[in-house]
């Protein structure tokens, strides 16, 4: 319907403003010190309560080092975040790649969003290296060497048989190869792409296509591992075989909202006009269908553990249902609720997929479930009866989310906002459904 | 949209050879005064539905009361029997277990909307064993555009709506009696 006079220049240049970098310090800073604060408010209460603990027990000193520190508290929700924010920047790359494959030519007017998003994965990678030498032995129970020594009482069999792939060493191999993989691929596409911006042709469109091809094959290997090794192998024994689809599906549906989230920011703002309802509307189908295939999978792996019923499995559920004095329950209910019955309902019809506001209502449901989800995974496992909801938790948050922001917004002055060179951008103008 | 035969139709038949001349026809004609009955494509043309004037499509609504009624369904078969007719104990867990019954109210969920959408679809398009659809011009199936303009339900004159269907480009002008 739209004639090509009614579409807007593709000219844009985006502006990180002095106001918004001063906004997005203001956010760290707070964030720092809530952590400060959680930090001192953790160390002076468990750390006596532990103290007493020790002075009573002699005989258990020998198990000195299992006792709970404060610190690991702290790393968990390093690791959590890390976890959170590597899904939010690689489901960037993720999508360019399946939109190159699929030769997709909708969603190529806002293309540079999701392209900026994978940009933080260095951030997180290093953070995540640092976690696993600084705090590695506390958060993951595999790390103990005498659970594989056939002479201590501490012998376990099931993780001794597991320690092929859990090993300090293959672990860290693993950790590097993901984020050297990842990232590495997309810098290639993100080159391709700011120079098609220059030059023009189809070049770098066909090789687009095949380093995103490539990267395609080896997330469908590397996301289902990095799963097992951020999250699953918390949880030493206990194993799901729906653990990498249901990572991904958490993954992908949080980066989904996050590139609906800045499109709609980024419009409100008065850029990407030539953006239209249609685009909106198959984003919302996006977080929409994602949403329910994440609780698809989500209900596959408890329905599988729940009818079998098998103790080994369903320690999982119990743990995070009545364990650890119940803390874990109420997350739980909220993870389901704002990942599943939010989005879909809200999401439904056609007209709140086409108005911004609910869009954004449903991004950050979607963005804060998808947290909860994470936290539901990783903290029971990490810190058990210690975690808990507080400073620590929410300016943990906020220094990765600030950061993140800073990060995308440094990106996305790094070209034209719209990739004016792009083969499939004619089409993508004129989207209509 | 569902057409019943009647033995006293009768329509002008506008033939377009091209989509953007048929889009800008039914504006004109429109603008004429000339109610027009329906548009026939051998593809869908953006902007249509829109010109035409055709109200917002309820299929939506229509999808989601069948996959409510396929809910409810199974809410009501599974609680009656296993929650009051005949309570049993399946793997030690409590007569009415809900994550047990998810998958089928599910299925449920999806086959009516399924099988409702099949059933609207034909009866909104009036097909069916016995219902004689009316082809205006076959060739609306291969490569020609058909507007078609119910002359019972005009104020305009036959010679007029045809000076007008001529005008906004259509290439002939049949007259199609049923």
């Amino acid at each position: 319907m739209a004639s090509i006079h009614s579409i807007p220049s593709v000219e844009e240049q985006y502006e990180f403003t002095a106001e918004s970098k001063r906004k997005l310090t203001i956010g760290i800073i707070a964030g720092v010190v809530l952590v400060g604060l959680g930090a001192f408010l953790a160390a002076k209460g468990i750390g006596s309560h532990e103290h007493v603990e020790a002075a009573h027990g002699g005989a258990q000193s020998a198990e000195g080092h299992h006792a709970y520190k404060w610190t690991t508290r702290l790393w968990a929700n390093v690791w959590l975040n890390s976890v959170y924010f590597t899904g939010a920047a690689v489901t960037g790359m993720f999508w360019l790649a399946y939109n190159y494959l699929a030769q997709a030519g909708w969603s190529a007017v806002f293309k540079r969003v999701p392209e900026a998003l994978p940009a933080f994965l260095p951030v997180t990678g290093i953070l995540m290296l640092i976690t696993f030498f600084v705090a590695g032995h506390d958060l993951f129970h595999w790390t103990h060497a005498e659970l594989f020594d056939k002479n201590s009482p501490e012998y376990d069999p099931i993780i001794a048989g597991k320690r092929g792939f859990l090993n300090t060493p293959f672990f860290l191999i693993r950790l590097v190869i993901y984020f050297a993989a990842w990232y590495g691929l997309w810098r290639l596409l993100r080159n391709f792409s700011l120079r098609e911006d220059l030059e023009g042709g189809t070049e770098y469109y066909e090789k687009s296509i095949k380093f995103g091809t490539a990267f395609l094959v080896i997330f469908a290997v590397t996301s289902s591992t990095s799963a097992w090794d951020f999250v699953m192998s918390m949880d030493t024994h206990w194993f799901s075989t729906m653990f990498g689809w249901y990572t991904l599906a958490s993954w992908h549906v949080t980066g989904l909202a996050i590139i609906t989230l800045v499109v709609v920011s980024l419009k409100e703002q008065g850029y990407l006009k030539a953006v239209n309802a249609s685009h909106l509307h198959d984003l919302g189908k996006f977080m929409f269908a994602f949403s329910i295939f994440w609780a698809y999978v989500w209900f596959a792996q408890f329905m599988l553990i729940y009818y079998a019923n098998l103790p080994e499995e369903t320690i999982y559920y119990r743990e995070r249902f009545t364990g650890h004095g119940g803390i874990y329950q109420a997350p739980f209910f909220v993870n389901l609720f704002m990942c599943f019955f939010f989005p879909f309902l809200v999401l439904m019809t056609r007209d709140a997929k086409r108005t911004p506001i609910v869009l954004k209502i449903a991004c950050w449901g979607i963005i804060i479930g998808h947290y909860f989800d994470f936290y539901e995974n990783i903290m029971p496992a990490a810190v058990g009866e210690h975690g808990g909801f507080g400073p620590i938790e929410f300016g943990m948050i906020l220094i990765f989310a600030c950061a993140f922001i800073w990060s995308v917004s440094t990106q996305l002055t790094k070209g034209n906002l719209i990739p004016r060179n792009h083969p499939m951008l004619e089409e993508s103008l004129h989207h209509d459904i | 949209m569902a057409v019943q035969h009647n033995d006293n139709a009768k329509f002008l038949v506008g033939i377009y050879d091209d989509d953007d001349v048929v889009l800008k026809a039914v504006k004109e004609v429109k603008n004429a005064g000339v109610r027009i009955h329906e548009v026939y494509s051998p593809f869908p043309i953006h902007g249509l539905d829109v010109a035409l004037g055709h109200p917002r499509t309820r299929i939506g609504i229509a999808a989601f009361l069948f996959g409510l009624t396929g809910f409810l369904c199974m809410v009501a078969l599974t609680v009656y029997t296993m929650g009051y007719d005949w309570p049993m104990i399946i793997g030690g867990k409590d007569p009415y277990s809900l994550p047990a019954y998810i998958p089928v109210m599910f299925e449920f969920t999806v086959l009516f909307t399924a099988l409702g959408m099949v059933g609207t679809f034909l009866v909104s398009n009036g097909l069916g064993p016995t219902v004689k659809p009316l082809m205006f011009d076959l060739r609306s199936t291969d490569n020609k555009f058909v507007m078609a303009i119910d002359l019972n339900k005009n104020k305009l004159s036959e010679t007029e709506i045809a000076t007008v269907l001529r005008t906004s480009g259509a290439a002939e002008v049949n007259v199609k009696q049923f």
